[in-house]
């Protein structure tokens, strides 16, 4: 048997960075900020990110939302209350969104051009493990953990937080009977994703809403 | 928990660079997958027989090189690979450090084909 190696040097995942280039390019001429929400099932990424849209709304600025899920359009139904365009995406039985997913969606979106839109939020499907394999051309990843998920999280999760741009603490209403330390989540974080944002907050009261919406239009420009 | 996307995205990439080795039987793919990559070595070489079947890679081996984080550290300007990941900080002094050098890789570095059955293509031809 004769054998030789062929060098390939290519990534597998080639064809989906490819596309989220494509969409990051898109989305800087429209002149939309857009954010990758991902955290586990039950984090309260629904909730949160109903109240941002809403918060925005309020701040005159427009804001849609893609919302990842596995099966049902429970999710876009709730958002939709807040006024914003939503458009949910059912990936039937895949455990993340994808570039490709994303592109599709975009196009057909009854009353939703990009050029017209400050923000794009999409919701990812609720996993910590495979969506951060996934570039969806976002400028802003958010990684987000409740208070009711345990401190170390970050620490089981490496590979999202790492790759978070900033990060978002839920349920903080919940701190309190849950017994939770928020100084060593704060630390855990810190040590996974050194200087990166992390805000406290509670969909519930609105609590740490203000800090994170100014945020927001800040990381506009 | 993607292994089998990821499986399946291997099979396309090695059978699209396989079109410039008519024939070529493959002995073994290599991947370098770095600590972040957050994919489960086990648990590709599990998805690998399925995914491959009927396929060119089919009865292929699947070698998985792990590279380890590494990190630039401004203060002691220097590269240092990180242990594990339960801590991004320079394990020389300790000064946290973001700036990643390695540990994200996910990708086929090479593949060894058996060329014996090119020339039989050849022959044949």
């Amino acid at each position: 048997m004769t054998t030789r190696i062929v060098e390939l040097r290519r990534g597998i995942l080639k064809k989906n960075d490819e596309l989220a280039a494509e969409l990051r390019k898109r989305y800087e001429a429209a002149g939309a900020l857009v954010l990758n929400l991902v955290s586990s099932p039950g984090t309260g990424k629904t909730e949160f990110l109903q109240r941002t849209l809403t918060g925005l709304r309020e701040r005159g600025k427009r804001a849609a939302a893609l919302v990842g899920d596995l099966e049902t359009d429970n999710d876009a139904r709730r958002l939709a209350s807040s006024g914003a365009p939503v458009r949910q995406i059912n990936t039937h039985g895949i455990c993340h969104l994808d570039a490709e997913m994303i592109g599709k969606h975009l196009e057909g979106w009854e009353g939703v051009e990009l050029d017209q839109l400050d923000y794009l939020f999409i919701e990812n499907v609720g996993n910590l493990v495979c969506p951060s394999s996934y570039d969806l051309g976002e400028k802003i990843r958010v990684a987000l953990l409740s208070v009711t998920e345990g401190e170390d999280k970050p620490l089981k999760y490496p590979t999202l937080f790492n790759s978070a741009d900033a990060a978002v603490i839920t349920k903080m209403d919940l701190a309190e009977p849950c017994g939770f330390d928020r100084a060593l989540a704060l630390k855990n974080i810190n040590e996974i994703r050194p200087g990166i944002r992390i805000f406290e907050t509670s969909a519930k009261t609105g609590a740490g809403m203000e800090a994170w919406l100014e945020y927001l239009i800040k990381a506009r420009g | 928990m993607h292994e089998l996307s990821v499986v399946s995205s291997i099979v396309d990439v090695v059978t699209e660079s396989l079109g410039a080795y008519p024939g070529a039987r493959v002995v073994e793919v290599r991947l370098k997958v770095g600590a972040l990559a957050s994919v489960v070595r086990e648990s590709l070489e599990f998805c690998y027989e399925i995914a491959t079947a009927g396929t060119r890679l089919q009865g292929s081996r699947l070698a998985v090189q792990a590279l380890p984080v590494v990190v630039h550290c401004a203060l002691c300007n220097a590269d240092a690979e990180l242990e594990g990941v339960q801590s991004f900080r320079c394990p020389r002094c300790g000064e946290p450090s973001y700036d990643l050098r390695q540990g994200r890789e996910l990708e086929i570095d090479s593949i060894e084909i058996d060329e014996d059955a090119m020339d039989e293509v050849k022959e044949k031809a």
